[in-house]
């Protein structure tokens, strides 16, 4: 995205765009990705409430993939994720390895 | 026409306050604030004004209820004092950053430690690069005036931005004066309707107010800040000249007096500059081309505007009722040194502090400055660049 110049941006940073924080990609501060194992998963949600972010697709009331462009890597999904059986559906990956 | 008066500056503030009908006030009640927010808070009270009030436990709480008030869509007013501003210091910015036209009369008094709350500029001059325009007053008169044309102004969609006027603690606030007042109507036409800006109860539009701002776009706001101070002074005499057609008085970004064909001059603000002006007579009289500058407009501070009436004197000597420790002068002549420097061939500058806490300026201090200035004129050297007059040893 062209960043604007100093004429162009609105007076006292007032946001005028509604949503626009979709265009403001944070996925870049991660270090850890959290991975999505589907078969131990039981579309409890926990992960979509839980995230801090809006990094869970959410689609016809069932759990989607991971939108990454927004996924700090906090982990918090991974924790509350109950998974089945003792088995988590989400494990928390190193980046770059 | 309006109505002559007796009134205490506090008093006259107030009802330029009361005319101009803001929608709110949040003001903080106790000391340090002055009987002006408490003759305010009687219109609301008495049902001759419309503004709702806020009553904060702070000044800090005032600003920020301000900042609210008028992010929301609202004209919104305050006002403050000494500690108060020193307390606002944090929100000022938010204000002037948020671009939001909030006025607040500023009455000048001192800063703690030691405790004291007297005549003194030291709470506005800390103030003073806070991103809001700053319009100072001689006197009642012109601090009614300055409140009216403030709204004008910070209001202006060039502009946006919030502005204070500035009136001397005690000598202006608590003493009563002969002026003028504009009729009730008058004051409601020149100020006119209020249009906010992305105002947030506005829920056809939804806005973000104070959003982050990472160093990839932190610079472009403030020089869009900066951008916009320097389109103040036009707005300024613009707002002037429609003001005159309604009050008959004329005013500018700053005040000359006797100083076209002046050799000497004082460059002072406030209250202090009725007292100059008196004994500049004295010297006149006595064939002594003296002259006197007081600035209207401080911030954005007309640089070039000042530095053109004043290049062509002898000596000059500015005079600042506040320090600024630790620098090389007083905050005024910081300014108008800088607004000399461009030229070749500029006056002998001198800088005296005086008055602090409330100290009186007397005719005689003026008259020891101009027979210093005569000196300096005459034999081009300068005894001590700094210095404090009207202290003991
Ligand atoms: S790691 Fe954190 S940010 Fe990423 S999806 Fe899980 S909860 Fe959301
Ligand atoms: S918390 Fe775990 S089990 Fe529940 S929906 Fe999310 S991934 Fe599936």
């Amino acid at each position: 995205m062209k960043l604007k110049g100093w004429k162009e941006v609105t007076p006292g940073a007032v946001v005028t765009k509604a949503g626009s924080a979709e265009e403001f990609k944070t996925g870049s501060w991660r270090s850890f990705r959290p991975v999505w194992l589907e078969e131990n998963c039981i579309q409890c949600m926990f992960c979509w409430i839980f995230c801090p972010d809006m990094a869970i697709e959410a689609k016809n009331g069932k759990r989607g993939v991971f939108k990454y462009d927004y996924c700090k890597g906090c982990g918090i999904c991974a924790l509350e994720c109950p998974g089945k059986k003792g088995k988590k559906a989400i494990v928390m990956e190193e980046e770059g390895k | 026409m309006g109505k002559v008066v007796a009134v205490t500056g506090n008093e006259a503030v107030a009802e330029a306050l009361r005319q101009v009908n803001p929608d709110v006030c949040a003001a903080y009640p106790i000391t340090p604030q002055t009987d002006m927010m408490q003759r305010f808070g009687s219109f609301v009270n008495n049902g001759k004004v419309k503004t709702e009030i806020i009553l904060t436990e702070s000044e800090h709480s005032s600003m920020s209820a301000c900042v609210g008030a008028s992010a929301a869509g609202g004209r919104v007013i305050t006002a403050t004092s000494s500690q108060g501003l020193a307390l606002m210091f944090e929100i000022l910015f938010i204000a002037s950053g948020t671009r939001l036209p909030i006025i607040m009369p500023v009455v000048n008094r001192a800063l703690s430690a030691p405790l004291n709350i007297h005549g003194d500029h030291s709470d506005a001059m800390g103030a003073r690069d806070a991103g809001w325009i700053q319009l100072w007053s001689e006197n009642t008169q012109e601090a009614y005036d300055n409140t009216i044309q403030a709204f004008r102004i910070a209001e202006h969609p060039d502009i946006r931005l919030p502005a204070m006027v500035c009136l001397d603690g005690f000598i202006i606030s608590h003493s009563i004066e002969r002026i003028e007042y504009l009729d009730d109507n008058e004051v409601s036409n020149f100020v006119g309707e209020y249009k906010p800006v992305n105002p947030m109860l506005d829920i056809e539009h939804p806005v973000s107010y104070g959003p982050l701002i990472l160093p990839d776009y932190y610079m472009e706001f403030r020089k869009a800040h900066d951008a916009v101070m320097s389109k103040v002074s036009k707005v300024v005499l613009d707002v002037a000249k429609d003001f005159e057609k309604i009050s008959g008085r004329k005013y500018g970004l700053f005040e000359t007096y006797r100083l076209e064909d002046a050799d000497i001059g004082i460059v002072i603000l406030n209250s202090a500059a009725g007292t100059t002006k008196d004994v500049i007579d004295e010297f006149r009289e006595k064939g002594i081309k003296a002259g006197l500058l007081k600035p209207r407009l401080y911030r954005p501070f007309p640089y070039k505007e000042i530095g053109e009436a004043l290049k062509h004197l002898k000596a000059v000597c500015v005079l600042d009722r506040a320090d600024a420790f630790g620098a090389s002068h007083g905050p005024l002549y910081i300014d108008i040194a800088s607004s000399l420097y461009p030229y070749e061939k500029r006056p002998i500058l001198i800088n005296k502090i005086y008055g602090l806490g409330g100290r009186d300026y007397m005719p005689g201090h003026a008259e020891l400055v101009l027979n210093e200035l005569v000196e300096i004129a005459k034999t081009g050297k300068i005894n001590v660049v700094k210095e404090y007059i009207g202290v003991r040893e």
